[in-house]
């Protein structure tokens, strides 16, 4: 059988569109990032692996990697709970709190940076606060997990909010019909529905926080091998003029934000068959 | 039973308060503290810092890139969204995928390829120093890491409004006569016009806060490559707080504008922006 690759439409401007769309793509997105690949390759295994896997780098990973998993996580919880309350309750101003959560999202990077490291700053309104405590928040990972789940905060929520709204009332009132009790509605019913969102939420949010650079270097205090982001690193590595070096953390980055997009796309998959079966 | 109640609304209350208390704290204050300290030392002293000669070059420089991204991303945008929505044809999965990717890799990522490819070793290097002209460190190098960040906001706005309304309508106009000119001004343009304006207004508020990748290819070269966000930067680091909160309100006004228009837009078309929200979600 011959495989169909596009299937005839009356509508003109399939070679046009089609032109458009993969010449730009290519230059801007492909061609540039196979690049990357390639300058990787002409190096040998040694020398990448050294640049990739060197001490500063690997605690860089542990910074990134891991405070990202730390927001994802605590922008996971704070995400679910503010879409239930936007959704289920009635709270005053509701019109401005939904305005208001895709704040990060119009807020330049940069700005987000200096604002939260003023604020949590020994002159901050809560970072004084905080450091007449002995706890101190700029400078340290705790600041860089900050910044990053100002960043990412709008992708939990707003991946879960639609698919709250859509949550049919009958089904949790049949359940409720059957005796079941609110926390077990919670947990047989609501939670199951919004799981892939939930994981989609996470996924997306933890790869904005690992790829964001403009908020959290002015909070981190860039210390190598303790504050020190993976971002960062490939732009100090590029300002040493080694550019070997940042082409391989770059291509570790992108291989793992590849994984991600597999991660999201198999998540919609997933989602897909899940709801198919109801 | 009455006890039960109460426990119920204590509960109700608690969760809100705690939502609320998050959202206060993370995003009502530090957007308060830009202007509060933007405006610390008095009106005066905020107009001053930003008409200053270096402050009115950056926003020059930032509105120059903003020209000459916006019309190709648009452009890309209408052309990308018709190629995915109107044919059916293998890849487009793929396709689709690729349009998430600047939401995913970082943007540092995007500059450094950027660097690579024009860098002396690299790729282009080689044919860019023949015809001797500047990319990287330079105003062209600047507009292609923007473009790379901002490529798919147009078409990721018009596919689902596209998709919803399918084709029956060009169809028609087809069946009729209507030139492929005559399809896409009469027919498409005017039912996606407010999703194609908020993809435009989302793309213009992206691309004059765009920090990390336009960082790393513009070199820093005052008065040359200094966008409004490095302007920012180079205050700040110059331990200029209330000159950088200045210049950092313009870009938080710039921001606030878009939130706005995406609330007014809501009003219009309640559904388009609920379904373009919905792609996360399913």
């Amino acid at each position: 059988m011959k495989k169909i690759f596009y299937q005839k439409s009356i509508l003109p401007g399939y070679g046009l569109s089609l032109g458009i769309t993969w010449l730009y793509l290519s230059l801007i997105v492909l061609l540039p990032l196979s690049t990357l690949y390639i300058k990787v390759f002409t190096g040998s295994l040694d020398e990448f692996i050294s640049a990739v896997f060197s001490l500063r780098a690997l605690k860089a990973y542990e910074v990134s990697f891991g405070l990202s998993f730390v927001s994802a996580c605590i922008n996971s919880l704070f995400g679910f709970l503010v879409a239930w309350v936007i959704v289920r309750y009635k709270i005053p101003f509701k019109g401005f709190w939904d305005a208001l959560i895709d704040l990060p999202f119009a807020l330049p990077t940069a700005v987000a940076g200096i604002t939260l490291t003023w604020l949590y700053g020994p002159q901050g309104w809560i970072g004084s606060f905080l450091e007449a405590h002995g706890f101190k928040v700029v400078f340290t990972p705790i600041g860089i997990a900050i910044a990053m789940i100002f960043v990412s905060f709008p992708f939990a929520v707003r991946t879960i909010e639609p698919v709250l709204k859509d949550l049919d009332p009958e089904v949790e009132e049949s359940a409720r019909c059957l005796g079941a009790s609110r926390w077990k509605i919670f947990q047989k019913v609501i939670f199951p529905t919004i799981l892939p969102s939930l994981l989609t939420g996470f996924t997306l949010s933890f790869a904005r926080s690992m790829g964001e650079y403009g908020s959290v270097i002015f909070i981190a205090g860039n210390q190598p091998l303790k504050t020190e982001i993976a971002p960062l690193l490939i732009v100090m590595r590029l300002e040493e003029y080694d550019y070997y070096g940042s082409a391989s953390i770059s291509v570790f980055l992108l291989t793992v934000s590849f994984v991600l997009l597999l991660c999201l796309n198999f998540i919609q998959f997933w989602n897909r068959r899940y709801l198919g079966t109801i | 039973m009455k006890l039960k109640k109460i426990f119920m609304f204590s509960f109700r209350f608690i969760l809100v308060f705690i939502a609320l208390c998050f959202l206060v704290l993370f995003l009502v204050i530090p957007l308060f503290v830009v202007f509060y300290n933007a405006f610390s030392k008095g009106i005066g002293m905020y107009w001053g810092n930003i008409t200053r000669e270096e402050t009115i070059e950056a926003i020059f420089l930032t509105l120059k890139i903003l020209i000459v991204v916006l019309p190709l991303n648009t452009i890309f945008g209408i052309a990308c969204a018709w190629y995915i929505t109107k044919y059916k044809f293998r890849g487009k999965k793929l396709l689709l995928t690729f349009l998430d990717l600047p939401f995913t890799v970082s943007p540092v990522v995007a500059g450094t390829v950027f660097v690579l490819l024009f860098s002396v070793n690299g790729l282009l290097g080689g044919i860019v120093e023949k015809m001797n002209i500047q990319i990287i460190f330079a105003f062209p190098g600047m507009v292609l890491a923007t473009i790379f960040i901002t490529f798919p906001f147009v078409a990721r706005e018009l596919i689902p409004i596209m998709e919803e309304q399918g084709q029956e309508m060009e169809e028609a106009g087809r069946m009729l006569g209507a030139r492929t000119w005559q399809i896409l001004l009469k027919i498409t343009l005017p039912n996606i016009r407010w999703a194609l304006f908020y993809g435009m207004v989302l793309c213009s508020a992206r691309c004059v806060g765009e920090f990390g990748a336009v960082s790393v290819v513009s070199g820093h070269i005052r008065g040359k490559t200094i966008t409004i966000p490095l302007e920012v930067e180079i205050l700040y680091n110059e331990y200029n707080l209330v000159g950088a909160f200045g210049v950092a309100s313009l870009l938080c006004i710039i921001g606030l504008i878009s939130l706005i228009f995406r609330k007014w837009i809501e009003k219009r078309d309640p559904q388009n922006l609920y379904r373009q929200i919905h792609r996360y979600g399913d």
